[in-house]
């Protein structure tokens, strides 16, 4: 939270945790799943500009050959794109109209380092990142009382994106498990967790560091029950074992059970490919295939129960890699990325123009040296289109400024 | 049986917190004496591999489960806390993740070189855990460099694969941004003309390929490093020179030498280290005091970059003394669960049970996040972490009912006596009125109070249960 802590408690009012408001607060409502795909991911080897004269001599090792990329057309500016030939179920999507792929997102003086480049991204801030996140300060502005699970967070720590001051998000990595346990039997059992419920509900003015801490067993307790219901959900179709779909599967069974929640938190990790990166076959081909197979998954799963209307899934990371490899067959951190968005409500197609590979300094699609991909849109425009578009807010009062103009019209 | 608040405050920093008989010690020789001891660990016997290895038959040097209940075992048991509190805190810093390792090298030698002992491997190489506990307190330019040599940082950073021909950035970025100097006081090209300084910087295989037996060890390969000159925004030497010569390939490792000694007597670095360690010894409620740390980083640079002169600085600075740092830290997973073991007690229990409340409280050791390390204070109090907080304490307090039944015997005449008997025993912070109420009210809850044996056996647990999963529990 970094100093946010007294803000926090000051703004904490405690909420009625009533089941049918949250239902009524929940139902019909749209709702948002935020992937991060943590690490820094090179789109060029997801959304593969195949026909780039340069791009073969700069990735001698890890070039996707024409012949391998999924070919999805051209861009505004003719160029030719494929997808990473692991992204078959996007493509499906894609070509359905309901994949958007967003190309050159970024800021200007993008950060190289990672916790920099996330804090950038998660605040929507890269002047300075101080304060809760970009969804924090959505969340803080919906109306009291805000339903402790307005928003669900799918991994273990807080993102900082979903840092609030009026609500503390659960995180819910697996809602089978998310349950108050006990030495004793039942009864006891129940009496331990009246008194613990009693206990978390004080929040002391002059203690803050402890009062959010109580806050938080406060909305671990009146998140738990509904939780459960979750835990219990049958999807439509099988998905892949592991940690990203397994949390894509909770956040579908949360929409099914339709308990109210409008913001899912889920990341995926392992992009930071500065070694044996080995696109095709070896490490960011097995990325590229977890993100296809569980992002598969759910958009059937939730299309099944005409879910994906009410659905947005937005995908970011927290910069783009280097154009030329290194000489470990990895890539470093460079500048500009790729977001993708779908959903059944996304026009689909290719946003914004892909940068031409050539080293060349005066290459105005590059920067530093032509060495990395130079934003075209900012990654702003595109949070306030979800803002203004998909979550129906004010994007200029969250965002902190307007950043409508240029934004590419997904939505 | 009241001991010296100022002593507890001490251990629960500089250790993993007390036991009875160990709170009982160092009051005695009183908080001067005290630190005195813990910085001097080496003066103190360590016998803590030999109790580990007399208990159920591990392999911590093979099986990375194993090597965290070995480290779990070592934190709640040492003699010399505060060894092994600094290994935590450098393991943090240098934040290395098993996984990654695991993935180029197996398991097994990721094992090893991630927390073996020296004695442990065929070439007497120590793992990283070890470094960081023989470096816990000597001079921090030689525990860069020897991480800089590190096996598990050369696969974890890549330096195995830094060649002259394509220098690889990931350790020359991390070594400026997180472990020392910290963003904005590098620029790009320094990140490049240090991926160039640590240029042959690699591993070697030793053995066959197939042997179980072959490993890795660090190896200067001088054809492949860059022998060129590499110039930085900042000063490498102490004549303020700003660039480090070209140098013959043979002699090339003095470049990394030099880069590291100039990030190591760094003014930022001082400054930096002196914020992790008010965050880290004295307190996550305050912003760390400019004062301290201007006072802590001259301690530092006056020493030499000598860790054990700069930790016992913070530790007889007014700041960490004052009472109102005390309780005013979040404590880390392990931190807790240490603690608890200790408060609790831990005959019999086994540790594995603590290593999934461990992840879910979002702390796997040999796991962090990333290379910027575990995100600290209140992030640890997700819905999901502080749950796994109160489900480890329902599992510790289940599985020692037996003891905890037996010790409350004769200590629970009224609700009142046995609050207090606990709260004497255990170091949550302070309740106020009304939580202090609440606990009363459980215990007098259900059945009316008769003290029997039969009815400690339930409130016992109960109660130790919601102590030890209450907020105030999970404040240091």
């Amino acid at each position: 939270m970094r100093g946010g802590v007294a803000a926090f408690t000051l703004g904490f009012a405690a909420p009625r945790f009533l089941c049918d408001a949250a239902l009524a607060q929940g139902a019909g409502f749209r709702n948002l799943v935020v992937v991060y795909l943590a690490g820094g991911n090179d789109s060029l080897s997801m959304l593969v500009p195949y026909r780039d004269p340069f791009y073969a001599a700069r990735r001698p090792t890890l070039a996707v050959p024409a012949g391998q990329a999924l070919q999805i057309g051209t861009d505004s500016a003719g160029n030719e794109l494929g997808l990473h030939p692991r992204l078959t179920g996007l493509k499906t999507i894609f070509n359905e109209g309901r994949l958007a792929l967003i190309q050159r997102t970024g800021y200007e003086n993008s950060s190289r380092s990672h916790f920099e480049g996330t804090d950038i991204w998660s605040t929507a801030k890269p002047e300075s990142t101080q304060g809760p996140g970009w969804l924090g300060r959505y969340l803080d502005s919906i109306p009291a009382p805000v339903d402790p699970l307005s928003a669900w967070n799918t991994a273990g720590e807080t993102p900082r994106a979903l840092q609030a001051q009026t609500v503390a998000v659960p995180s819910i990595l697996n809602p089978a498990t998310y349950a108050f346990q006990s030495p004793n039997g039942t009864a006891e059992a129940e009496n331990e967790r009246a008194c613990a419920i009693r206990m978390s509900s004080h929040l002391p003015i002059e203690r803050p560091h402890l009062s959010f801490v109580n806050a938080s067993a406060q909305a671990a307790f009146a998140t738990l029950d509904r939780v459960a219901q979750v835990g219990a959900y049958a999807p439509s179709i099988t998905y892949p074992n592991n940690g990203f779909a397994l949390a894509l599967r909770a956040v579908a069974g949360a929409l099914s059970a339709q308990i109210g929640t409008r913001v899912f938190w889920v990341q995926t990790g392992g992009y930071d490919t500065h070694a044996a990166q080995n696109t095709l076959n070896g490490s960011y081909a097995t990325l590229m295939t977890t993100l296809n197979d569980g992002l598969t998954a759910f958009y059937q799963d939730l299309s099944n129960q005409g879910l994906m209307n009410d659905t947005l899934v937005l995908q970011f990371s927290e910069f783009g890699r280097r154009v030329s490899e290194n000489g470990s067959n990895g890539t470093d951190h460079g500048a500009g990325s790729v977001m993708m968005a779908f959903g059944g409500q996304v026009r689909g197609g290719l946003y914004g123009t892909a940068p031409s590979l050539s080293p060349d300094p005066a290459n105005p699609t590059l920067e530093n040296g032509a060495n990395d991909v130079r934003h075209e849109t900012d990654f702003r425009s595109v949070y306030a289109r979800v803002l203004d578009q998909w979550l129906g807010t004010d994007s200029a009062g969250i965002l902190g400024g307007d950043f409508r103009s240029g934004s590419p019209e997904f939505l | 049986m009241t001991y010296d608040p100022r002593i507890q405050h001490l251990l629960r920093r500089a250790g993993f917190g007390a036991t009875a008989a160990e709170a009982a010690y160092y009051s005695q020789r009183g908080v001067a004496a005290a630190i005195d001891e813990l910085v001097n660990f080496g003066r103190v016997a360590d016998d803590v591999d030999a109790r580990f290895a007399a208990g159920e038959p591990l392999s911590p040097s093979s099986v990375i489960n194993d090597a965290r209940q070995r480290w779990l075992f070592r934190m709640v048991s040492t003699r010399r806390p505060l060894q092994e509190k600094m290994a935590l805190f450098w393991h943090n810093h240098f934040a290395t993740a098993y996984s990654k390792v695991a993935g180029r090298v197996g398991g097994p030698e990721a094992t090893r070189m991630m927390c073996a002992k020296s004695a442990e491997h065929p070439a007497g190489i120590r793992g990283q855990l070890e470094l960081f506990r023989d470096y816990a307190l000597p001079n921090f330019r030689d525990l860069l460099t020897e991480v800089a040599r590190d096996p598990a940082m050369l696969v974890w950073l890549d330096g195995r694969a830094n060649t002259k021909v394509r220098p690889q950035e990931n350790f020359a970025r991390e070594i400026m941004e997180l472990f020392t100097i910290g963003v904005g006081q590098f620029v790009e090209a320094d990140v490049y003309a240090g991926a160039r300084v640590f240029t042959g910087w690699n591993l070697q295989q030793i053995g066959n390929r197939d042997d179980p037996n072959a490993f890795y060890q660090f190896f200067y390969n001088a054809a492949q490093h860059d022998t060129n000159a590499k110039a930085f925004s900042f000063a490498i030497y102490g004549n303020g020179g700003r660039t480090i010569p070209a140098r013959a390939a043979a002699g090339g490792m003095q470049d990394g030498l030099d880069l590291i000694a100039a990030l190591a007597r760094h003014p930022e670095t001082a400054r930096r280290l002196a914020r992790k360690l008010w965050s880290f010894f004295v307190s996550e409620v305050q912003p760390p005091d400019e004062r301290f740390v201007e006072q802590i980083a001259t301690v530092y640079l006056q020493s030499d970059c000598h860790m054990a002169s700069t930790v016992r600085a913070v530790l007889l600075s007014r700041e960490f003394q004052a009472q109102s740092s005390h309780f005013a830290r979040y404590s880390w997973p392990v931190e807790y669960v240490a603690r608890a073991l200790k408060e609790v007690g831990y005959a019999g229990y086994p540790l594995n049970n603590a290593l999934s409340p461990l992840s879910n409280m979002g702390q796997q050791l040999f796991e962090p996040p990333d290379v910027g390390g575990w995100t600290l204070g209140p992030s640890w109090f997700s819905t999901a972490g502080m749950l796994a907080r109160m489900n480890f304490a329902s599992n510790l307090v289940g599985r020692q009912r037996t003891d905890i039944g037996r010790a409350a015997t004769g200590n629970g005449a009224t609700p009142e006596a046995l609050l207090s008997f606990y709260l004497d025993r255990l170091t949550p912070a302070p309740y106020e009125r009304a939580a202090y109420e609440d606990l009363l009210a459980y215990l007098r809850g259900g059945a009316p109070w008769t003290g029997t044996e039969a009815q400690l056996r339930v409130k016992a647990p109960g109660l130790l249960h919601l102590i030890v999963g209450s907020s105030e529990y999970q404040l240091v």
